[in-house]
Parts: C-alpha cells; sequence; structure tokens
C-alpha cells in the first residue's frame, strides 16, 4: 500500500521508491495523450493553477503550462522579481492572496531554499516545487528518472554520473535523492570547489576526472555551468573547465559503452558539453523535454482531486 | 457475512454469447466494412478481443481494435479517493467516419460509457458509435442504452456482477456476488 | 527606580543557599537590608528595629547571587518595536537575571559617552534589572576607527564589542586590547571570518548540503578565536570571546588559557542543547550566528562549561519581530530570544543530565560574569549588592513565547518542556519580579 503523496510535491528526498515509481507509472499515459491530435483530456477542468515564478525560466514554466491546459485547467502566470526583502510582496502576503482567490494549485519556482515548504505550510492549495534556490527542483528529478527507465528498462543498478556544479544545483539533489531510492549507483563529477564539502558522506561515488566518470558510467546527467561561478571564483575559467571536464566526442569515444547523455538544460555548448554531443546520437535530451510534459501531467493528476481514501479506488465495479 | 455466489455464464456459455454477439454486431453494420471495435480499460480490452476474433473466423475479415482508457474523462475524480491508476489508450486508426463499437464488460449506470463518448470525441468524429456489452445490470443513471447485449441480468444495488477473462482472471465466468450482511 | 538604600527589609527564609563565591551550598536564611546582604545562615527571630520585614518562604528553592547576562541584545534606541530597555530589563528580571550588558549594535550604534548615557538612564526608569552598557569598539561599528573608551566608561560602559560584526583588521583588534588595558575593561569579540561565512545561514555539514542552504564551516568562527587569542597574547589584554560554537574553538582557549593568556569566553544556553537539526523544515526560530553546529560540537562545549575552558554562560538575547521571522530561511534575520529560557534550558540540559552541579551553574551563571567583567554583585557575602535570584530547579513548565514579557517570540524552545523556574528575582534589595505575579 503506498502511502498517499501528500497535499504537496517539494522534492523527492521525502518521497519513498514506491511513491517515485508510481509517479513515473503514472506518466506513461500522460506520454500518448501529447502524441494526439487534440492532446487535451478534462480531468483537471475547472482547476485553477498558478505558476508563481520569482526567477525567470522559459522552459520549465512552459512546460508546466502545457501539462496544465492538457488537462484542461485554468492556468495564470505570475512572475515576480527579487527576494520579499529586496521590493513588492512578502511571500507570506503572496500566499495569503493567493488563498484569498481559491486557486487549487501553485506551482512555484523561487530563489531561496525553502520557499516551496514556507509556501505550502501556509496554503491549502497543492504546492509544487519548480525549483527553490539550490534545494531541489523535483519533476526535473522525475523525468531525467523517467527517461533513463525508458531507455534502460529499469533504474535498479544504473550508474548515473551527475557532472558539474553539484554544489550550487538543485537538479543535482533531486536527482541523488531520486536515483538512489530507486536503487541506482550515483556518481559525481567535478572541481571539489563545485561539490558540497560533506559529498563524501551522501553516498555516491567521486570521481576528480571526467575520464574516470565516463569508464564508469551508463549514463551523464550534465549540469549548466554558470557564469556567475566563475565570477564567484569557484572555478578560474570556463575555458578550463570545459577542458578538463568538458563533454566532448573525443572522451567520450574512449568509454567502454555507449552513455545516455543528459542535460537539464538550457546548455552552455562549448562548456560543459560540446555541441556535437549535445546533438549526436546519444543525447536523449529532447526526450527530457518531452516526458517533462508527461511527468508534470502525472504530478498534477495525482496531487490534484478529493481527499484520498484507504480503499484501492482503481479496482472495478461501481460508477460503471 | 454470508456472500452468495452465483454464476451467471460460465466459460463455455459466455464463449456462446460472445459469439452471438460477434455476429450481432457484423449484422448491425451489414458486414465488416468501416468496422472498427474499441474495448474499453480493463477487461472489455480483452473481450473485445475475443469478438475481434470471432468475426475474424466466420467472417474471414480483419477488423481493426483499439483500447480505451477512460480514467481521465471520468466525472467523479474529486470524490473518489487516491487517484485512480491510468491505464493505457491505444487507438491508432482515424476513426472519422467509421463505425466505432465499444466493447465492455458490464453496463451499469452508463457513465463510463459516457467518458468514452467524450474521449472518442476527442480522437475524431465517427459516422456512428455503438455499444456492446456482455451484461447488462440495469440501473442507468444517464440515457445510454446498448445495440448488442450478451445477457441481461437483474441484480439488487449492493450486489456485484464480475467479469473474469482468462488472461487477468485465470478463468472465463460471469458472477453474481451477493454480499450478504455487508 | 532602584534606589540602593532601602528602609526595607526582606528575609529569605529557609532556601538551599549555593554562593560559590563563598564556598556555600547550605540550606538556610539570607537577610537583605539598605540595599545589601545583611546577613546568611541560620538566622532565627530577625531583630526589626523598626523597619519593615517581609519574610519570603523559600523552602525548596535555591537562593543564589542574581545571574548576570553579559551579552544581550536590547535594540534601543533604533528598533524600540521590537524591544526596549525597559521591555529587556523585564525579560531578564522573569529570567532571574539582576544585571545585564547590551551590546552597542543599537540604531545609532551605542559607541560615545552620550549614548551609554542614554542606556543608564533608560535602565534606570525600567526599575527591573542593571543594565550595564557596552560600548563599541569602532565608531559606528565599522571597524575603522577607534571609539573613546575613556567616555564611554566614565560614562558608565563596562567593556567594549562590536557584537554583531567582527572586527575584521587585526591591527584594530590589536590596538583595542592595548588601548582597553588602560581601562581595565574586556574587548568582546565576535568571532567570524566574514569571508569563510559570507552569505552563510547556518551550518556547514550534511544539512546544508540536504537544505541547499550556504553554510558557515566551524573555522570561519575558530581562525578569528585563535587571532584573538594570540592578540591577547602580544597586548596582554583581556579578550573576551563570545558565543562560542565550535569543539574547535574549545580547543583553541584551552591552548590559550594553558599559556596563562588572558582570554576569557562564554557560550549561550542553545548551544549547549541543540544542534543544526533543530532547524528541521527551514525554521528561522533556529537561526541564529554563530549557528547550531553538531552533535560532538554540543559535547565538546558542555565538557568545557564544566572544566572550565568555557568560564561564562550569556544569552546573546537578540529579539526580532515576528514579520521579519516569517520568511524565506536565507534571508530571515539571525537571533533568537533567550533571557527567559536561560536558566531552564541550562538546567534542563547540564544539571538534570548530571553534567554540572547546581553550584557550577550559578559559578558560571553569576559569579563568574560579575568577576570578569568587575560588575558589582555575584556574591552573597556579607555587603554585597542585595541582587539575588530565588529559583526552584525541577518545576516543570512548558514554553509559551506568547507568554514572555520580551517582544520577541523568536525560540527554538516553543512548545517544550523545561525544568525550572524563576521564583524571584530582587535587586538593591527590592523584589523586581516574582512568579505567578
Amino acid at each position: 500500500m503506498i502511502e498517499p503523496l501528500g497535499k504537496d510535491l517539494l522534492g523527492l528526498e521525502p518521497l519513498s521508491g514506491d511513491q517515485i515509481r508510481l509517479i513515473l507509472d503514472t506518466a506513461e499515459p500522460f506520454k500518448e495523450i501529447s502524441e494526439r491530435a487534440i492532446k487535451k483530456v478534462p480531468t483537471l477542468r475547472g482547476s485553477t493553477i498558478v505558476n508563481l515564478f520569482f526567477e525567470a525560466s522559459t522552459r520549465t514554466r512552459v512546460s508546466f503550462e502545457f501539462a496544465e491546459k492538457r488537462l484542461s485547467a485554468d492556468t495564470v502566470n505570475v512572475a515576480s522579481s527579487g527576494s520579499s526583502v529586496s521590493k513588492g510582496e512578502t511571500l507570506v502576503d503572496t500566499a495569503r492572496n493567493l488563498e484569498a482567490m481559491r486557486i487549487d494549485m501553485v506551482v512555484i519556482r523561487h530563489g531561496a531554499s525553502g520557499a516551496a515548504q514556507f509556501l505550502a505550510e501556509r496554503i491549502e492549495s497543492n504546492v509544487i516545487n519548480a525549483g527553490d534556490g539550490t534545494h531541489e527542483h523535483p519533476t526535473q528529478g522525475l523525468l531525467d528518472l523517467l527517461t533513463l527507465r525508458d531507455h534502460f528498462g529499469k533504474l535498479e543498478g544504473l550508474k548515473v554520473c551527475i557532472c558539474g556544479d553539484v554544489l550550487h544545483s538543485r537538479v543535482a539533489r533531486s536527482n541523488i535523492w531520486g536515483l538512489k531510492k530507486m536503487g541506482a549507483e550515483v556518481g559525481v563529477c567535478g572541481p571539489r570547489s563545485l561539490l558540497p564539502n560533506c559529498i563524501d558522506e551522501m553516498g555516491v561515488t567521486v570521481f576528480s576526472r571526467v575520464e574516470d566518470a565516463i569508464q564508469w558510467a551508463d549514463a551523464l546527467n550534465v549540469l549548466r555551468l554558470q557564469l556567475e561561478r566563475m565570477h564567484a571564483g569557484y572555478i578560474p575559467s570556463l575555458r578550463e573547465y570545459n577542458r578538463v571536464f568538458g563533454i566532448s566526442s573525443e572522451r567520450l569515444a574512449r568509454a567502454p559503452k555507449d552513455l545516455l547523455i543528459l542535460h537539464p538544460g538550457p546548455m552552455n555548448r562549448g562548456v560543459e558539453i560540446d555541441s556535437d554531443v549535445a546533438d549526436g546520437p546519444h543525447s536523449v535530451i529532447l526526450n527530457q523535454v518531452t516526458n517533462g510534459v508527461a511527468v508534470r501531467m502525472a504530478v498534477l493528476y495525482l496531487l490534484a482531486g478529493g481527499k484520498p481514501e484507504l480503499a484501492d479506488a482503481a479496482k472495478g465495479g461501481g460508477g460503471r | 457475512m454470508t456472500d452468495r455466489h452465483t454464476i451467471v455464464l460460465d466459460a463455455r456459455a459466455m464463449d456462446r454469447t460472445l459469439r452471438r454477439m460477434a455476429d450481432e454486431i457484423v449484422e448491425l453494420n451489414d458486414g465488416t466494412d468501416d468496422l472498427i471495435i474499441v474495448g474499453i480499460q480493463r477487461r472489455g480490452v480483452q473481450l473485445a478481443a475475443r469478438i475481434v476474433s470471432s468475426i475474424k473466423e466466420r467472417e474471414k475479415a480483419d477488423v481493426p481494435s483499439g483500447a480505451l482508457d477512460i480514467t481521465l474523462y471520468r466525472d467523479d475524480l474529486q470524490t473518489v479517493g487516491p487517484r485512480p491508476v491510468v491505464g493505457p489508450t491505444d487507438l491508432p486508426w482515424a476513426i472519422d467516419g467509421k463505425h466505432v463499437v465499444i466493447v465492455d464488460d458490464v453496463l451499469y449506470t452508463g457513465r463510463t460509457v459516457r467518458a468514452a463518448l467524450d474521449e472518442l470525441a476527442d480522437f475524431g468524429r465517427p459516422r456512428r458509435i455503438g455499444l456492446a456489452v456482455l451484461i447488462d445490470r440495469g440501473g442507468r443513471e444517464l440515457p445510454i442504452q446498448p445495440d448488442v447485449v450478451g445477457k441481461t441480468v437483474e441484480v439488487a444495488k449492493r450486489d456485484r456482477v464480475d467479469v473474469l477473462v482468462a488472461e487477468l482472471d485465470e478463468r472465463d465466468a460471469v458472477i453474481l456476488a451477493g454480499a450478504g450482511d455487508t | 527606580m532602584t534606589r540602593d538604600a532601602q528602609s526595607g527589609m526582606l528575609l529569605l527564609r529557609g532556601g538551599r543557599i549555593i554562593d560559590p563565591s563563598q564556598n556555600i551550598d547550605e540550606v538556610g536564611d539570607v537577610l537583605l537590608s539598605g540595599g545589601v546582604v545583611e546577613a546568611t545562615g541560620r538566622l532565627g527571630e530577625i531583630r526589626r528595629e523598626g523597619n519593615e520585614l517581609r519574610e519570603i518562604d523559600c523552602a525548596g528553592r535555591v537562593v543564589s547571587p542574581g545571574f548576570v547576562d553579559v551579552h544581550c541584545h536590547l535594540r534601543e534606541p533604533g528598533r524600540e518595536e521590537v524591544e526596549t530597555i525597559a521591555s529587556g530589563a523585564r525579560a531578564a528580571a522573569a529570567g532571574g537575571f539582576t544585571a545585564v550588558c547590551a551590546m552597542p549594535n543599537t540604531d545609532p550604534v551605542t559607541d560615545n559617552q552620550a549614548a551609554v548615557g542614554f542606556v543608564i538612564s533608560q535602565a534606570r526608569r525600567a526599575g527591573a534589572a542593571r543594565v550595564y552598557p557596552i560600548g563599541a569598539i569602532s565608531i559606528g561599528e565599522k571597524g575603522e576607527t577607534l571609539a573613546e573608551f575613556g567616555e564611554m566608561v566614565g560614562a558608565g560602559a563596562v567593556a567594549v564589542s562590536d557584537d554583531g560584526k567582527p572586527v575584521v583588521s587585526a591591527q584594530l583588534m590589536r590596538t583595542a586590547l592595548e588601548y582597553a588595558r588602560t581601562f581595565g575593561i574586556p574587548v568582546a569579540d565576535h568571532c567570524e571570518e566574514p569571508t569563510l561565512a559570507a552569505g552563510g545561514a547556518m551550518n556547514e555539514g550534511m544539512v546544508s548540503a540536504r537544505l541547499g542552504l550556504r553554510g558557515i564551516p566551524a573555522e570561519a568562527e575558530e581562525i578569528m578565536a585563535i587571532r584573538d587569542i594570540l592578540l591577547a597574547r602580544l597586548t596582554g589584554g583581556h579578550i573576551h570571546l563570545c558565543h562560542m560554537s565550535t569543539k574547535g574553538s574549545v580547543e583553541l582557549i584551552r591552548w590559550g588559557k594553558e599559556r596563562g593568556i588572558n582570554v576569557t569566553a562564554e557560550v549561550c544556553p542553545h548551544h549547549l542543547s541543540l544542534t543544526e537539526e533543530a532547524i528541521g523544515a527551514y525554521d528561522t526560530n533556529a537561526k541564529m550566528n554563530p549557528p547550531l553546529r553538531t552533535a560532538s560540537d554540543v559535547e565538546a562545549l558542555q565538557e568545557a562549561v564544566k572544566d572550565g575552558t568555557i568560564d561564562v554562560i550569556a544569552t546573546d538575547h537578540a529579539p526580532h519581530h515576528y514579520d521579519e521571522k516569517e520568511r524565506e530561511f536565507a534571508d530571515a534575520p539571525n537571533g533568537i530570544v533567550g533571557l527567559e529560557t536561560a536558566l531552564s534550558v541550562n538546567l534542563t540540559w547540564l544539571v538534570h543530565r548530571g553534567i554540572i552541579s547546581l553550584p557550577l551553574l550559578v559559578e558560571r551563571m553569576a559569579c563568574a560574569p560579575a568577576r570578569l567583567f568587575n560588575l558589582p554583585g555575584g556574591s552573597l557575602r556579607k555587603g554585597a549588592l542585595a541582587d539575588v535570584t530565588v529559583f526552584d530547579p525541577d518545576a516543570q513548565w512548558t514554553v509559551d513565547a506568547s507568554r514572555f514579557r520580551s517582544k520577541g517570540r523568536n525560540t527554538p524552545y516553543q512548545g517544550q518542556a523545561l525544568r525550572g523556574i524563576v521564583q524571584l528575582t530582587v535587586v538593591g534589595g527590592r523584589v523586581i519580579h516574582e512568579r505567578g505575579a
């Protein structure tokens, strides 16, 4: 008996392997809907969903919007910039205003770790974390898991190496928790200045050299390196990062097997990943995008709706 | 708590009934042209497959078939409890101008068929939609009627009619289960 | 108004008198008269000579010199909506403190004699716990120019500190230590290496990695602690290290004391009882600077309180407005209140768990603070200031911030059951707090 998901999706760390599996399994039929001529089902008709994005993000917001609209929900986009300290309404007041408007669900992206939790504690609507600070980005983690599962057929025992700025990456964290819960083996590869100090205690294999990671892994999840890291002095230059850690076709050619290449996007071509790899035959970056909509539809479907009961409502009978 | 079990149709009776239903469907359509058989998840899908193979034996014709999962079109999603598992929908045929026959195991309130009609509307505009059900237990809550019925059964509201299929349940049968003192 | 000379007498009858300054731990009576301790022991019938005598039964309670908190923030002038000297002094009294030292990071900063005088006069008007101002080390706490220590001491300052901020320049700290020697006052430093700690919201470790929060490594405190200890050695000045929080700091202080360096140190009750796990799901009421650390740090600090490496327990009482704390963790201000929970936290985690004895607790909360900061009080010998705390060390209560006298409600102990309740707080022979009153 799987524990109900609860009101919110704040991260993958609090979920069990069974719950993650449920979301991935639920995403399967939603993939098919995006292939139909009419890409719409009436499931969330009448629901109001607010996309509350405090950080600019086209791709995640659009993906959520498609997911919401394909479920026939009404969506409202609210873009706000800056933290509550700098200007405008505080997060508390935003939360209360949304509640007063009887919103059903809120999808929130915010620059502060813990912002999704903060909101979820204060409103009754379902809250979906679309990325909070450097804490988690659960739907990204889920779509990465789905993409890996599509290709390999399973996640258990799979060796996945996360390459790049793990220290500042919420995508990395969600992936680490999600992969471990599903029984995969996790590796990380990057300069030590971009790995958390306690990475050795996180149950992952640490690779100092990307060549070693490539020898070990079945798949690489390549993280975007941000220009700000260079300016903040974590690494000397992007050029050096690319020379030492960049995923290039020369490096991949020396791999013992065909490595699957994932990237959460947007890519810095020529920094963490070379163009021919990103566009090459082993890249599933576009599959990730397709799966993103399906996974988000699955999450919205599973969280929305009435009070959970203990009965297994999937069995036949009643109401036919 | 007494549990009364009555076998309404055993495996052989079920087989005979399905064959007769297949014949009726072809008769209704005046042949097999433009016919598409669509089973509703879950057991409607297995019954639809039986019907299709019966038609193939009798008419020597391959009728296209598909599967429809109506979970996302249900009208009771807000109240039904933990989210029901969504099964696969597989309808690779263009249905515009075709005669689509929906196949389901039990027809009761009619809400499942209503959901199926809504879903089919999102796929296209058939010339005609027909309904074939193995068991009609009455108790309609919507104005829906079947074109082909395997067997009509009188069932008290609190009792259940279960259709078992070998592919999922290890045997074929239609069972009326009395709930007794629930 | 605190009038030390009073015609009334106060007799505290039958309590357990714990006065480490005289090595006393016995049941007896304490007679206060004219604002000072008149006598202690088994006193029998008291000759009143026409004076007013109030007798209070202290059976089952501990009677000790009044607690002295050498580190708290009273927010006035500048942030009166969050705390005033009056509300803070009353909160102190409720916590059993007869005197507190107020840090200068007010707005404007307390960096001159007029500002020091203002704090003194506000405290006098409040008529609750005594408030001794701590003056700033540098003008505006900017870390550039030395403030006028002499003038501030003349107006009543008892120490100097730029608390809230570290003294970044070693040269400035050196000068401060040397200059402070002239006036015999301690220099108190908030040890935090700014570049290592910048942007940090909690201790750096597994919890910060999991929560996605920038962490402050223990080394940020330890680097400044050893720097200050070495400068104290160089200058012969008295360095007082504020709110120590790490095992490493304890080891460095021990190193300094073994070499006879004039270093003293304080620890706060929260660092003796809570770890970074108290943050849970981003609870800003567990956010302060220095942050809560790990279990091994807590253990090392408890041991240090026991063996004297840490000399005093201070509160670092830092009230904030509810709205300010009701925000994203990284943006919320640092600080928790502590005056009204300090005694109970210390009793619950240190005494009742058998780590230290009651007399040692009194030494750390009353005698040593007064002695190290050259304050009157901290003793019940005849003629000493009649500042007394009477408390029940066993009584249990549940923390309810809505009932605090402080304007601040930001405590990580909300809803927790603690042991130890203040019965009576007496300043200059006058009862300024009574339980149930």
